[in-house]
């Protein structure tokens, strides 16, 4: 009993010691993990909580609204419009098949569409916006929220889209907008900061131009979201800003009329303020429907754009390059009264047809012109007389003059990335470009607008609006800008050596329309309020061959590809000019007969809307 | 000594024992429930949904258990060490070969109304058998070899069926269980101390050993933000809700790791977590300090204690207790790789609360007959 008693004693002994050994060791280890505790949650605190916002708020964006297009007189021409589209999250619905199925009978979606759907929701990840249709006629939006009971998950939304009102009419001027693919995102910083899938962004024209004012900011939707990324609920709503609006000079109505004029012909139409610069119409033909591009455009209407022989892709204004034809001899007059080469009593027999380095040039009219002074040259277009000042000129000064109003470069600088320069040979030109020497052939030739020479339409209209206002530089715009106010140096700066010679050329150019044997004289307007100026041309297209001069086939009869371009400038009204305008017919035939009588059209409404013009320009200064 | 035996022969009566409960250790297991079954309605996103009913009901079921345990004599509790140890190891095997396989392991074993883990039960009676072992041995003989061997099979015996179940977590919280006693025991410190060289030295050769899935979440405690959205995501997810709870916590109901769910296993061993984000640095201080008062009673308990059984069992419960609350609560700080461990009361789970109330009605029990001296 003793014996076990002094056992017991040391057991309770050596328990008890480590007893107190195993205590001592639990203490440290509470303060281990409290001041693990404190660290986490008191010290660290900020970073945690920070991390914790992180996981738990995800922003969403949404598609800013774009900025709309108006005209001079504030109609809008390209604006947005409510779309009616049809949205499903995928892990919302509890039965996807019989949904979309359901859908597919309701919408009357067709086999292809369908399959295009089922891919695009492979491609998304279950929780993200599956947009089974994005543009629903009012009839089948009405009809899928009347079956809403039916289709657990689907959302239809009123989505905010771009709309071009005026259909074709301006396409070649604004552009379209569509989908942004990836080099859109790469090249331009501010899409790729406001990107949203299915965000539209211009493609070509002044939507593209303009596309980072007219872009604004993205609405932004912040949600509270769960560790599957399913939102729980709304935490705040940040207003984007819509994107600016902008003015442009053009006048709708006379754009609508240019584009009757050129209907089912293919061809440019343009017309200029001649003293502010400002575009008033431009138009290229055939034009196609924007609207078609914006939920991305079917095969079939892609095929039909892309295979149309008149080109509808290509803006003729501003790409298509053209001989000016005899609407360079204005140009050529004046360069050759400018150069003292010539002056108003020199005289040239035309026979028809004139011998120069042993070629044969024939003028248009076979019988010839008899003695022509450069007044009656230039009413008659006669091109022997022509022949003869150029050669007496030659090309480099031609080319000079040319270029000084405005040939041979691009008008509106980068503002459309598809501007074309044209072409104004010299003799330097052709040696560094075809390391060859000049022919004086091809001054010849270069006199009546024909050989290597190539302008744009809008260079033409440039070139007559430079002429109209008496010889003073302008900038053609397009685009009401305000900020924008400052204008070059150069603005108005002469462009002629002697005011005079500009005087004769205008002269010249009121006999060619306003006088009997004037080549436009059938499309004159004799009243004062509308008469204008203007010169015909015809530009070949190709080489004419002796057998074809003999036979002098009318232009109904040469097939279209070969039929001769038809041109005309004009401005107006004579006395007090104010507008210029320049008309491409391709393949029209004649000048005379084809682009002419636009012309006459075209003014008329055009000095008919001018005191509206006007007065929208003083009521804005009156605002100020 | 003649008073003791007279009073060792006295059966107490039922208003006695009911005077000597713990009403401390009761109030505070009581307050333990209560809380846990706040933080299990937390879970549910406020609702009383599945797990805050189960909850509910097995508290009160095992709280009901946990008062009947206690005023059976410990005698009878010291009778049945062996037997409960030898029962436990059955089912183990039993499950080895019929039980339910649930997210790669065997752990479960169907018993109709509800799916019992013994790996846990084996938490509490390793203790008791241990504590039956060493009650009527003499010092001297505690350090013999027979005696050590004896004691590792009774360990190493019951590891080894959790270890291939497989459940590294619970198979070690066995052995912690098991050497708490041999360490009260008095067996030398030497042992314990070749013990850890010996595991640290071969810990390179135990890590080739792992599983895939153990490996990696070792390497994961070691650097969590190498694939945080894969095997760290649970413990970068852990301590961005513990930390961003503060000092005073996010609020009742508040906690939007867990609302949001992007904690992992909230009911069950990442409870604390939970806990923590909603009531801050207060609340869990608090819930440690209500975690330290029962430790300090079932200590208290075991000091007064007249048998030596009776004190082994105390002492080995309440380490062990500690260990398994450090253990969850470290590896809910990053402070330990993720191992199974669940918080004592506070997590899911049957088995778990099912083993800590017998442990705790087995103390309770100590308490009520500390005068008992066991032959």
């Amino acid at each position: 009993m003793i014996n076990s008693s002094s056992d017991n004693v040391k057991k309770l002994n050596s328990i008890n010691r480590r007893m107190f050994i195993t205590g001592s060791l639990k203490f440290f280890i509470m303060v281990g993990i409290i001041s693990r505790l404190f660290f986490l949650q008191v010290k660290e605190n900020k970073k945690y909580l920070t991390l914790s916002d992180k996981n738990r708020i995800r922003e969403w964006k949404l598609a800013p609204v774009r900025g709309e297009f108006h005209d001079y007189f504030g109609n809008v021409i390209a604006g947005n419009f409510e779309a009616y589209q049809l949205h499903v999250i995928p892990e919302q619905v509890e039965n996807f098949k019989y949904v979309i199925y359901r859908l597919k009978d309701l919408l009357e979606l067709s086999d292809s569409e369908f399959k295009k759907v089922l891919k695009k929701k492979k491609e998304i990840k279950p929780w993200e916006t599956l947009i089974v249709s994005n543009n629903l006629s009012w009839d089948k939006f009405s009809k899928i929220n009347n079956h809403l009971y039916d289709l657990n998950g689907v959302k239809p939304v009123i989505s905010i889209s771009r709309n071009y009102p005026f259909d074709e009419n301006f396409t070649h001027i604004i552009g379209y907008v569509s989908q942004a693919n990836e080099q859109d995102i790469e090249n331009t910083e501010l899409i790729k900061k406001n990107f949203v899938p299915g965000l539209k962004v211009g493609k070509i024209g002044l939507e593209k131009s303009f596309e980072e004012k007219l872009i604004g900011t993205n609405d932004i939707e912040r949600y509270e979201v769960n560790a599957y990324g399913r939102r729980i609920s709304q935490l705040e709503f940040q207003k984007g800003k819509k994107g600016q609006t902008l003015k442009l000079t053009v006048d709708t109505e006379i754009q609508k009329l240019a584009n009757e004029l050129l209907k089912d012909k293919a061809g440019s139409i343009c017309v200029m303020d001649i003293f502010t610069g400002e575009v008033i119409a431009m138009h290229s033909s055939p034009s196609f429907d924007p609207n078609l591009f914006v939920f991305g455009i079917s095969q079939d209407n892609w095929q039909i754009i892309r295979n149309d022989p008149m080109k509808p892709l290509l803006n003729k204004t501003l790409q298509g390059r053209y001989s000016p034809g005899s609407t360079l001899k204005p140009i050529v007059a004046l360069s050759a009264l400018e150069n003292e080469i010539i002056n108003t009593n020199f005289t040239v027999r035309c026979t028809g047809k004139t011998e120069l380095y042993d070629q044969t040039y024939h003028c248009w009219k076979k019988e010839g012109h008899g003695y022509v002074s450069l007044r009656n040259a230039m009413k008659m277009s006669c091109d022997t007389y022509f022949y003869e000042i150029a050669r007496k000129l030659g090309v480099d000064k031609l080319s000079e003059t040319a270029k000084k109003f405005g040939l041979g470069k691009k008008v509106f600088d980068n503002l459309f990335e598809i501007e074309k320069d044209g072409l104004i040979p010299n003799t330097q030109w052709k040696k560094n470009a075809l390391g060859k020497g000049w022919l004086l052939g091809e001054t010849i030739i270069t006199g009546i607008g024909q050989g290597y020479i190539q302008t744009t339409p809008i260079q033409l209209c440039l070139m007559t609006a430079q002429i109209a206002n008496g010889g003073y530089k302008i900038y053609p715009k397009i685009v009401i800008d305000d900020k924008d106010k400052i204008k070059p140096s150069d603005y108005y700066t002469p462009l002629y050596k002697n005011s005079r010679n500009i005087k004769i050329i205008q002269d010249a150019m009121f006999g060619s329309t306003n006088e009997v044997m004037g080549t436009s004289y059938r499309s004159r307007i004799d009243n004062p309020k509308y008469q204008f100026a203007g010169k015909t041309g015809t530009a070949q297209v190709k080489k004419i061959t002796e057998r074809e001069r003999e036979l002098d086939l009318k232009t109904s009869e040469i097939p279209y590809e070969q039929r001769d371009h038809a041109l005309y400038i004009a401005y107006g009204p004579y006395v007090n000019p104010r507008y210029a305008l320049s008309i491409v017919v391709e393949h029209g035939g004649n000048g005379s007969t084809t682009a002419a009588p636009m012309a006459k059209r075209l003014f008329k409404l055009i000095i008919d809307r001018h005191e509206m013009r006007q007065s929208i320009n003083q009521k804005k200064y009156l605002e100020i | 000594m003649y008073q003791h035996t007279r009073l060792t022969n006295n059966n107490f009566t039922f208003f006695q024992k009911f005077r000597n409960f713990d009403y401390i250790l009761l109030i505070c297991i009581l307050l333990l429930g209560f809380i846990s079954l706040a933080t299990m309605y937390s879970t549910d996103g406020g609702k009383i949904l599945f797990h805050t009913k189960s909850h509910f009901t097995k508290l009160m079921v095992f709280t009901m258990m946990m008062l009947f345990i206690s005023f059976i004599n410990i005698k009878f509790w010291f009778s049945i060490g062996y037997l409960s140890y030898i029962v436990v190891v059955s089912l183990l095997v039993w499950t080895y070969f019929f039980g339910i396989t649930s997210s790669g392991s065997k752990r479960w074993m169907d018993l109709y109304f509800i799916n019992l883990q013994p790996s846990e039960l084996m938490k509490i009676f390793i203790i008791l058998c241990l504590a039956k072992y060493f009650h009527r041995m003499k010092l001297e003989n505690v350090n013999s070899v027979y005696t050590i061997l004896t004691s590792l099979i009774i360990i190493l015996l019951p590891m080894g069926l959790v270890i291939v179940q497989p459940d590294l977590g619970t198979s070690v919280l066995i052995a912690v269980s098991g050497i708490a006693v041999l360490w009260f025991a008095g067996i030398n410190h030497k042992y314990f101390i070749y013990t850890m060289l010996g595991f640290v030295i071969s810990l390179p050769f135990v890590i080739a050993f792992l599983k895939p899935y153990q490996k990696l979440r070792v390497l994961t405690f070691l650097n969590p933000d190498k694939d945080p959205l894969g095997a760290g995501y649970q413990i970068i997810q852990s301590k961005i809700a513990v930390g961003s709870g503060g000092i005073f916590g996010k609020g009742f109901l508040k906690g939007t790791q867990s609302y949001l769910e992007f904690l992992p296993e909230k009911h069950t061993d990442f409870i604390f977590t939970l806990f923590s984000e909603e009531f801050g640095f207060v609340g869990s201080v608090v819930l440690l300090v209500i975690y330290i008062i029962i430790i300090y009673r079932i200590i208290a308990i075991g000091a007064n204690s007249r048998s030596y059984f009776a004190k082994l069992f105390c002492y080995g419960f309440g380490a062990a207790i500690f260990v398994f609350i450090t253990i969850n609560m470290s590896m809910v700080l990053g402070l330990l790789p993720i191992v199974g461990s669940p918080l004592p009361i506070m997590s899911y789970g049957g088995s778990s609360m099912l083993a800590t109330m017998i442990g705790f009605g087995i103390v309770m029990s100590a308490r009520v007959h500390s005068q008992q001296l066991i032959a």
